[in-house]
């Protein structure tokens, strides 16, 4: 691997943080390959944040690759499409990443089929940006980076806003995880002209990549394409420390802003989009491919063969392991995600869906369990947490149940990377603690408007 | 292995963990505390070990006895009661009666510690409580001071008096730490003493040099903050030097103040206690200049010559309410 960044390099960041081991060496060094199609295909309907879309087919009927299969729902919600020649065998429940069962397409696909598919590029240059956001909706994109909310969303900007600067994430923060990297580098010129069609429509000064620089081939690659075109599209090489690729931490290492609490990245002018995501747009418009399949990563210390592969959206993870050689015998947990954010699955019959940027499977060596300890206030946590709360207080109020005095340290502000947990040497689970107290204070709150809206509701009686 | 045999646990991210674990904290802390242990037993010879050796035994003892009912070999087993005798040890005068350590140790994992709750619990560091425990109760016995030497076997002091009795003093001399010289007589002492430990003190504080290569070594580790030694010498150095500018003849150098009694291992080990200092950055600094602060007045002015315990036990008083005050900004939440 060459490395030709410049001094100075690489040293962008954020406050706070930790540094897990990278693991990264497992797959980084793979080339993205394509899995077999296999027999079956589950989708459910909603894969991303949002009303879930709307079947279009019926049991029985045929579908064609790419051909859209349910519609959105709203406007925060996608269409779907198929990622096979093939038959739907049942509209009804299927299983989701999150253990539950939703409604959802199964397809058995064509075993005669070639599988080809036509390439017809979308005159994007004839579209105003109502028709580009209309556009993105019906490809079915969403943010591939793992939150899965509908791209289209974020392009329509509210009257007030502009966006100054278009930010690709390349940061890939999480350990093991290589499919951006793989992406960045073996589609460099996908991603870039992503960023250009998004700037047809947005009319940004600038362009930033955000790449961790432990990957200098991609950020090689992307500067060799970014030199080739007018708009100016600056690759920027920032610290390998997680989390350094969360929304917050990535803005405030280029910008030095902070993102105001409550505020969206746009408040700052700024636009952030996902470098598969970038990759998708461009095969939309470019090719007419709609989002039905995604780069993942294979990976972990119990799979025999790591690997970056493109897989079918609706393909089972079981048929993904097996592509990958098996796990081996000391296999001992099975996760979607990365290990800092990612969850544990029970069954193997969950499909990939586009929010699944890696499979995850990892031996007993790194799930030890340890021991719990009481909190010897060393304050590790509080130097850890990229938001500058105070974990190791809001972790002794959670174990009291005083979820009020836990808002008022803003544990509601915490987006869970799980810092806190990963650096406590008394082992406490804070983090999962904060996921329960979010839970309940939201729950309070929606009760207390309802209650609020009810009473209203007797007044005007 | 066929995948549907993994045993899918539900459990929650993340799943990775940083390798320091809070036994492994305390034990290196033990480690580093063991070369100060061996050059105070070059100095004092066997009442150096015996006194360590009934201190860890009477923390370990008493810590046992309060975990009775849950899990005493867990509690154990993080080590932190080894610490805290280790500590009482290293801050007692070579002579002490070894039924008076015993009582220490007592004190201080009882009303140091367990009765707070247990580790994590407490407000003041166990070690210095049961000092001063004992500063209270054996008033006499904890300022009679041995000079360093003599051969390995002879006892120092009164190690040997029995239960309830103050013993027959052979070799000692009240006052005779560099600190009392200085305060009472406005003697000084060679700075090379003072880092080597040939002087008299506690057993624990007189190798000035040890307890600074300790304390660079656990700062490399990140075991301690090092805004907390910072922001005590350096106060230290700054306050005993205005005074210093006032009258040379009368107070020390900043120097001198630095490496005498017990500042060296309060800073390295007492002060620096996880659970009895400041979490927040802000909380830190106010926390080790008001032990630096405390510390020269108290040598300048107080009754004593030495101020350091109470100094940072007073500090260990204020952390809850530096705590609550000295809070960090969250991110997103500007001004
Ligand atoms: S999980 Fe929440 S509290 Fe913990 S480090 Fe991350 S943001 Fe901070
Ligand atoms: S890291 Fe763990 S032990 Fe240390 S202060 Fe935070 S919660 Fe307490």
């Amino acid at each position: 691997m060459s490395n030709q960044m410049t001094y100075g390099e690489g040293t962008l960041t954020f406050r706070h943080g930790v540094h897990p081991e990278e693991y990264k060496e497992l797959s980084n060094h793979k080339k993205i390959q394509r899995i077999p199609f296999v027999e079956e295909y589950v989708l459910p309907l909603g894969q991303h944040i949002g009303a879930p879309s709307k079947a279009l087919v019926r049991k029985g009927e045929e579908v064609r690759r790419g051909q859209k299969i349910a519609a959105s729902v709203g406007f925060v919600s996608v269409a779907l499409h198929s990622p096979v020649d093939g038959t739907v065998t049942d509209v009804g429940l299927v299983d989701n990443p999150k253990g539950e069962m939703v409604p959802g397409v199964r397809i058995k696909t064509d075993p005669y089929s070639s599988q080809q598919l036509e390439e017809r590029p979308v005159d994007f240059e004839s579209l105003d940006i109502k028709g580009f956001i209309t556009a993105i909706q019906q490809a079915g994109i969403v943010g591939l980076g793992g939150a899965a909310f509908p791209s289209h969303v974020k392009f329509a900007l509210p009257e007030d806003k502009s966006c100054r600067y278009i930010m690709l994430n390349g940061c890939e923060c999480e350990p093991f995880l290589t499919a951006d990297h793989r992406t960045m580098l073996e589609h460099a010129r996908e991603v870039i002209d992503g960023i250009l069609i998004i700037q047809h429509f947005l009319k940004a000064q600038k362009a930033f990549i955000a790449v961790e620089a432990n990957k200098p081939d991609a950020i090689e690659a992307l500067r060799l394409h970014a030199s080739n075109n007018a708009f100016p599209v600056e690759v920027v090489p920032l610290q390998v420390k997680y989390p350094q690729g969360a929304e917050k931490m990535m803005i405030t290492a280029i910008l030095g802003q902070e993102v105001p609490t409550g505020k969206l990245p746009i408040d700052l002018g700024v636009l952030v989009v996902n470098v598969g995501t970038s990759k998708a747009i461009s095969d939309y418009f470019r090719k007419g491919i709609p989002l039905f399949e995604r780069i993942l990563t294979v990976t972990g210390t119990a799979i025999n063969n790591p690997a970056n592969l493109l897989v079918p959206i609706g393909t089972p993870m079981r048929e993904v392991i097996n592509a990958c050689g098996g796990v081996t015998d000391d296999a001992a947990r099975i996760l979607l995600g990365g290990p800092m954010m990612g969850a544990v699955q029970k069954s193997l019959d969950v499909p990939v869906v586009k929010g699944t940027s890696g499979l995850l499977v990892l031996g007993n060596a790194e799930i030890q369990d340890f021991q719990e300890y009481s909190c010897i206030r060393c304050g590790r946590c509080l130097q850890a947490c990229p938001l500058f709360l105070n974990p190791a207080r809001m972790g002794l109020l959670a174990k009291k149940g005083l979820w009020d005095d836990m808002e008022d340290l803003h544990v509601m502000d915490c987006f869970e990377c799980g810092s806190c947990s990963f650096v406590c040497p008394s082992g406490i689970p804070l983090v999962q603690s904060f996921r329960v107290a979010k839970g309940i204070l939201r729950e309070k709150s929606l009760r207390e408007r309802s209650l609020r809206e009810s009473k209203a509701e007797g007044k005007e009686s | 292995m066929s995948v549907q045999k993994v045993q899918m646990e539900i459990s929650t991210a993340p799943f990775l963990k940083d390798v320091a674990t809070t036994p492994k904290i305390m034990w290196l802390v033990i480690y580093t505390l063991i070369p100060i242990l061996l050059v105070s037993v070059y100095y004092f010879g066997i009442s150096a070990l015996l006194i360590s050796l009934t201190a860890v035994l009477s923390c370990v003892f008493t810590e046992w006895l309060f975990n009775f009912s849950n899990d005493p070999i867990k509690t154990l087993k993080d080590g932190s009661a080894i610490i805290t005798g280790l500590l009482l040890a290293l801050t007692l005068p070579p002579g002490f009666p070894l039924w008076m350590v015993f009582i220490g140790g007592v004190v201080a994992i009882g009303m140091g510690k367990s009765m707070w709750g247990g580790l994590g619990q407490n407000i003041f560091n166990p070690a210095l409580l049961g000092r001063a425990f004992l500063q209270a109760a054996f008033p006499t016995a904890i300022t009679t001071w041995s000079s360093p030497g003599g051969s390995f076997l002879s006892l120092k002091g009164t190690n040997t008096a029995l239960p309830f009795f103050q013993g027959q003093n052979i070799d000692a001399f009240s006052g005779a730490t560099p600190l009392a010289q200085m305060k009472f007589q406005h003697i000084g002492t060679d700075t090379l003493a003072l880092l080597m430990g040939n002087t008299g003190g506690s057993l624990g504080e007189t190798c000035g040099l040890l307890l600074i290569l300790s304390g660079i070594y656990l700062l490399a580790k990140k075991i301690i903050n090092w805004r907390i030694p910072v922001s005590i010498l350096l106060t230290v150095v700054v306050i005993s030097g205005i005074f210093y500018l006032i009258d040379r003849q009368i107070y020390p150098t900043p120097l001198f103040m630095l490496l005498s009694g017990g500042l060296l291992l309060g800073t390295v080990y007492m002060a620096t206690d996880l659970v009895t200092s400041p979490l927040t950055p802000k909380g830190i600094w106010i926390y080790g200049v008001g032990i630096g602060v405390l510390v020269v007045l108290i040598r300048i002015w107080g009754g004593l010559p030495e101020g350091v315990m109470y100094a940072i036990l007073l500090m260990n008083a204020a952390t809850p309410l530096i705590n609550r005050y000295a809070k960090i900004r969250t991110y997103g939440h500007l001004k």
